[in-house]
């Protein structure tokens, strides 16, 4: 594999780098002392990583849920398209450091605040990607479901929701490898536990290879995740034959 | 659904009541295209009416009436409940063979084992048996056509629009499906649309051919096809009429049509 050959000789640098004293450990500490903090603290860093993982997997939840539910309602009606579309599209515009305070002054320093960010973080791709993939169906297979009139409950069940599943799959991985972010800023504004305040705390105390061992394990969870959303959509999009060259009939 | 369409402001007409597909004068127009120009054609019940012409001339559009999807702009459509085989099988990819040749079961309100049960009926004599649960992906282009013709044959209607239905096979397996489906709806007698642009495939099938020009398409002629069944590609007949038919269409000069036919194929 060529991309670990790359990895690995990029770490190599960056030890050598780190350890020749071109950089001052305390900014940028090597990849061993990152391993080193890893180990050394892997109870405490181990139990924020359950919190943290708890709050995105809640996040994900309601935002696939509140995504899906925002999409199938602006499909099917007209009024909350026009109603609902701006709305969406402008929740994405609120910076998330600064509605992460606000979340944590009215809910709380609990779950509930961080589950709400990750969910505000995460729910956009759902929905446009969901409701992207209901409106492109086969132009033959909807005319065909006309021809046999169908109902409207009937095209969506039979056609339009099989139809947007990959589509759907895609605006899912996307906000499991974001959802990290919506936690990250939600511990940031208020938390005692968790990899974002884990984050914190080690920068407070200049322990940098601790900070470093917590971003390691956020990266990992967000790797982590997508794979796991990757491989539930290859078990459940089971039809598209993913050999065939993209652009096939 | 009956499709009992007039353009607005056009006098209202009593429908003909049987299963005869009856389409007078309709045009249709999408902004500046100009699909359908004063076409007229009649099916009877039972009867197999090939419509052939270019690319682009209206046909798909001209199925559409009559399956009620869209109204004319001008004309009347008048048909019994019609059943739309789309251009390319219309198939589900998530649906196993069984499930898509069900699928107007579903439609129709029968359970998910009573539409499945009414379509495997039918799997053996389709050449599918051993394939039910096999995705579209994993068919050959013939079985997808006879899956999605099963299809439309259980949707019940007594009128099939199929919209050039082989215009994807390859040469060989059209001659095959042509003669299969000859077989199949003698056996099952049905008022038929078949949209080609094969004037032998038309020759072949139908009872009587309707050529249309390029667009805006208009009727060029009407050719009556009283041949015996089953016909073959080579009887002279046949060959005949697909030359008179080409010569309609402006596809070959009158000089050439009435030389001896050189085999095409």
């Amino acid at each position: 594999m060529p991309a670990a050959g790359l990895v690995l000789a990029a770490l190599a640098a960056w030890e050598a780098i780190v350890r020749l004293g071109v950089v001052d450990q305390l900014l940028l500490p090597a990849p061993t002392q990152v391993l080193d903090a890893l180990w050394t603290d892997r109870a405490l860093l181990g139990e924020d990583l359950a919190v943290t993982l708890s709050e995105v997997l809640l996040g994900l939840a309601v935002a696939i849920a509140v995504g899906a539910a925002l999409a199938i309602g602006m499909h099917l009606s007209s009024l909350m398209r026009t109603t609902l579309r701006p709305l969406v599209t402008g929740s994405q515009a609120v910076p998330v450091p600064v509605i992460a305070p606000l979340f944590i002054l009215v809910l709380g320093f609990g779950l509930v605040p961080k589950v709400l960010m990750v969910a505000l973080v995460c729910f956009f791709p759902v929905t446009i990607n969901l409701y992207d993939g209901l409106r492109d169906v086969d132009p033959d297979a909807r005319k065909l479901l006309r021809s046999l009139d169908a109902t409207r409950w009937q095209a969506f069940r039979l056609l339009e929701a099989p139809s947007a599943l990959p589509a759907t799959f895609t605006g899912i991985k996307i906000a499991a490898a974001v959802a990290v972010i919506g936690a990250v800023f939600a511990e940031w504004a208020g938390a005692d536990q968790g990899l974002g305040h884990a984050l914190l705390t080690a920068n407070g105390q200049l322990e940098t290879a601790r900070a470093f061992a917590a971003t390691l394990l956020l990266f990992l969870l967000a790797v982590a995740l997508y794979g796991a959303f990757a491989a539930l959509e290859r078990r459940v999009v089971d039809w598209t034959p993913r050999s065939e060259p993209a652009g096939g009939p | 659904m009956r499709t009992d369409l007039e353009a607005p402001g056009t006098e209202p007409r009593l429908a003909s009541g049987d299963d005869g597909v009856t389409v007078e004068a309709v045009s249709r127009r999408f902004g500046a295209v100009h699909a359908l120009d004063g076409v007229s054609l009649q099916a009877r019940a039972h009867e197999i009416v090939a419509v052939v012409g270019p690319s682009g001339c209206g046909k798909s559009t001209l199925l559409e009436l009559v399956c009620g999807l869209q109204a004319p702009d001008a004309g009347r459509v008048s048909a019994p409940p019609a059943v739309l085989m789309p251009q390319r099988d219309g198939l589900l990819p998530w649906l196993s063979a069984l499930d898509n040749a069900a699928l107007a079961r579903r439609v129709a309100g029968d359970s998910r084992a009573a539409a499945r049960a009414a379509a495997h009926e039918h799997f053996a004599a389709f050449g599918l048996e051993g394939f039910e649960r096999a995705r579209p992906a994993a068919l050959s282009g013939g079985m997808r056509q006879r899956v999605a013709f099963l299809r439309t044959l259980l949707a019940g209607r007594p009128v099939l629009c199929l919209d050039e239905p082989f215009g994807a096979l390859d040469a060989l397996t059209r001659v095959q499906m042509q003669q299969w489906l000859a077989g199949a709806l003698q056996r099952e007698p049905r008022t038929v649309l078949l949209v080609t642009h094969d004037v032998e495939e038309a020759a072949l099938l139908a009872d009587r051919i309707v050529l249309l020009s390029a667009r805006p398409g208009r009727v060029v002629a009407t050719l009556e096809v009283p041949l015996p069944r089953p016909r073959q590609r080579t009887d002279l007949q046949v060959v005949e009429l697909r030359e008179r038919a080409l010569e309609a269409l402006g596809a070959v000069a009158p000089a050439v049509a009435h030389t001896p036919p050189d085999g095409r194929a």
